[in-house]
């Protein structure tokens, strides 16, 4: 029971870190209905920033705050230089610049900071809180950061005047457009703020797996799978999901398939999701008009 | 820009205008003066290139044609070559019988793969893809198929000798034989696109509403396309195994999947002749790149890529069409123009 307790909650701390990349993904699929396959590795390079940081005599929660500020400026000139060309072509050629993204960072990641794994510090104390033995200060810590991290978003996209310009352009660009809105400028901001979600998680799992250039590559696969599972347009329910997929995977890699198929779970649920209920947990059914 | 849509019609139509059988001939000449020419190792070479190119089509028939994304191509590579492997070593099959028993296999699991893909359009087709990629070789190793797959070891096969007396060396043979399989399977190829599911499977990737109010079964021929591409691909793994005398886990990793679409982006999508330009591309400029330095390849790929969509949106197949008609209406003009001077 206590070994299960343990597996239930170090799985919602990975599950928080799914989570906020979900959601990263959620924003860019809303904006644009895309899903970016460099997101991963754009964490990753902000981990290796936060690293830098860090190494460099920074304090960590300063290096926490340049590093989301200089993930949020790689995102919009992601956008601005990669992807604005081609966003109006077809699936296919988007997703070549996507992976083609993706290659370029994880290469760039691999030249300047080289192969071998390195260690980041965690914000959190090493002993465990209030002296308990199932969780780890660090996986509290990472919850209670996605959970700030939601919130903060949910009142940006519930109460200011941007927020509900961005929600315009991810419903209708057109009509947003001739409402005023700078159509172009929300998809960098979106972009950006992705990109700085996407640090926030790349920051918290690098303490607990070691930071290397494919850090991300198999926590990308499992953000989408919670992304699927909450619904892809619906950032609350990525956030459920992330946690769901966390707490699966730790409890069905522990007792029933074994740890070294945990990536196929990942695949499981993702075409899982697909079969039984495509539009997820929280999703809306979308019905195409002709 | 030109959306890349209309390009793909572009290539798909000139493939058809601008086939000299002559220049087909040559090639095929070349192909087959070839592995007397060059040292054993790089008649070695050569056929992985031409096994690669098998894949690559058929990526291109999925990806290309059909537009539907597969970045985990290498998943079914991987299953074709281990169904050969397991045939080969487990029950004492012979190595040519394997190659149609992976197709068939592949066909299956790429039929079965289908059928929750056509639930996914763009690019979560190309994620749910990208998982089966990523998985694939962690089920390769599970404990439970250890039995069959050989786990993180692998299995090591025997390599074939030259049948009927032939004098040929081993890699010679092999290199026909991969030249055989890939020429039947390039004209079955060929004539599939041209017939009545060719192109309903074109229509699907560039209206699939039009398309399905026509009377094309979209369902049907998405799956079905799914299938053939697998099949493919399948049958390039088998050949792989056969060739490499050797298979495991890691050589079939996701990098795999992400080579194969380079291999089409570069070579030329909705392009048969592309499928070779790719694999020759595929097939040495990583290894040239990774001498450099361990991040280069995948920079490398990852600037084609980008650059290639920038660029050359039709490839090296079309550019190569391109130059071939800008040379043809200048000779033409020029010849006018000569006559018109003598006159």
């Amino acid at each position: 029971m206590e070994a299960l307790l343990h597996q239930i909650l170090s799985g919602l701390a990975t599950g928080g870190i799914y989570a906020s990349l979900a959601l990263a993904l959620v924003m860019i699929y809303q904006t644009t209905h895309l899903v970016n396959f460099a997101q991963g590795e754009l964490a990753t390079c902000s981990a290796y920033v936060a690293w830098s940081l860090i190494d460099a005599g920074v304090p960590y929660w300063m290096a926490f705050v340049l590093t989301i500020a200089i993930s949020f400026a790689v995102g919009v000139v992601v956008e601005r230089v990669a992807i604005r060309p081609v966003a109006h072509g077809s699936v296919l050629t988007v997703v070549i610049v996507f992976i083609g993204l993706m290659l370029l960072l994880n290469s760039l990641c691999g030249w300047i900071f080289s192969y071998t794994i390195k260690t980041v510090p965690s914000p959190f104390p090493a002993q465990p809180l209030f002296g308990n033995t199932y969780v780890t200060t660090h996986e509290v810590g990472v919850i209670g950061v996605t959970s700030v991290v939601v919130l903060v978003l949910y009142a940006f996209f519930r109460y200011t005047r941007t927020g509900l310009a961005l929600r315009g352009v991810a419903a209708n660009a057109e009509s947003s457009r001739l409402v005023g809105i700078p159509v172009e400028r929300m998809l960098g901001l979106g972009w950006g703020m992705a990109a700085a979600v996407g640090a926030v998680a790349g920051m918290m799992v690098a303490p607990l797996v070691f930071l290397d250039p494919n850090m991300m590559s198999g926590v990308l696969l499992y953000a989408f799978a919670a992304a699927l599972l909450g619904g892809i347009d619906s950032p609350g329910g990525a956030v459920l999901g992330g946690f769901l997929v966390g707490v699966l995977e730790n409890v069905l890699g522990a007792y029933v398939i074994g740890t070294e198929l945990k990536l196929t779970i990942a695949l499981l649920l993702i075409v899982g999701v697909l079969v039984i209920r495509p539009s997820g947990l929280f999703g809306k059914v979308v019905v195409a008009r002709v | 820009m030109m959306p890349v849509a209309s390009l793909h019609a572009v290539n798909a139509s000139r493939d058809r205008l601008l086939r000299p059988p002559l220049a087909l001939a040559l090639a095929l000449l070349f192909a087959c003066a070839l592995p007397f020419t060059i040292s054993n190792y790089q008649v070695f070479q050569a056929t992985l290139v031409i096994i690669q190119a098998i894949a690559l089509l058929g990526l291109n028939l999925l990806t290309g044609y059909n537009g539907q994304v597969s970045l985990g191509h290498g998943a079914f590579s991987a299953i074709g070559a281990y169904t050969a492997a397991i045939l080969m070593d487990r029950l004492g099959v012979p190595y040519w019988l394997t190659v149609p028993a992976a197709g068939t296999v592949c066909f299956g699991a790429g039929f079965l793969f289908g059928l929750p893909a056509l639930r996914l359009e763009g690019t979560h087709l190309a994620l749910a893809t990208f998982a089966l990629g990523v998985s694939m070789p962690q089920i390769l190793k599970y404990k439970r198929v250890e039995h069959w797959t050989g786990g993180v070891q692998g299995i090591t096969l025997q390599k074939p000798d030259a049948p009927w007396g032939l004098p040929l060396a081993p890699d010679q043979w092999l290199y026909f034989f991969c030249l055989a399989v890939m020429l039947l399977l390039f004209a079955c190829a060929w004539n599939f696109l041209r017939s009545h599911s060719g192109r309903a499977i074109v229509a699907i990737r560039e209206q699939p509403i039009a398309a399905s109010s026509v009377g094309i079964d979209v369902p049907m021929y998405k799956t079905l396309t799914f299938g053939v591409s697998a099949m493919y691909t399948g049958i390039a793994g088998a050949l792989g195994a056969v060739a490499v005398q050797f298979v495991s886990p890691d050589s079939f990793s996701v990098f795999l999947s992400i080579s194969l679409l380079v291999g089409i982006v570069v070579g030329g999508l909705s392009s048969i002749s592309g499928a070779i330009y790719g694999a020759i591309f595929i097939q040495f400029v990583p290894k040239l790149a990774g001498d450099i330095s361990k991040a280069a390849p995948g920079a490398i790929y990852g600037m084609v890529l980008i650059a290639s969509v920038y660029l050359l949106p039709t490839g090296i197949a079309g550019g190569f069409k391109t130059l071939a008609q800008h040379l043809l209406v200048r000779v033409l003009r020029s010849s006018r123009q000569h006559r018109r001077n003598h006159a």
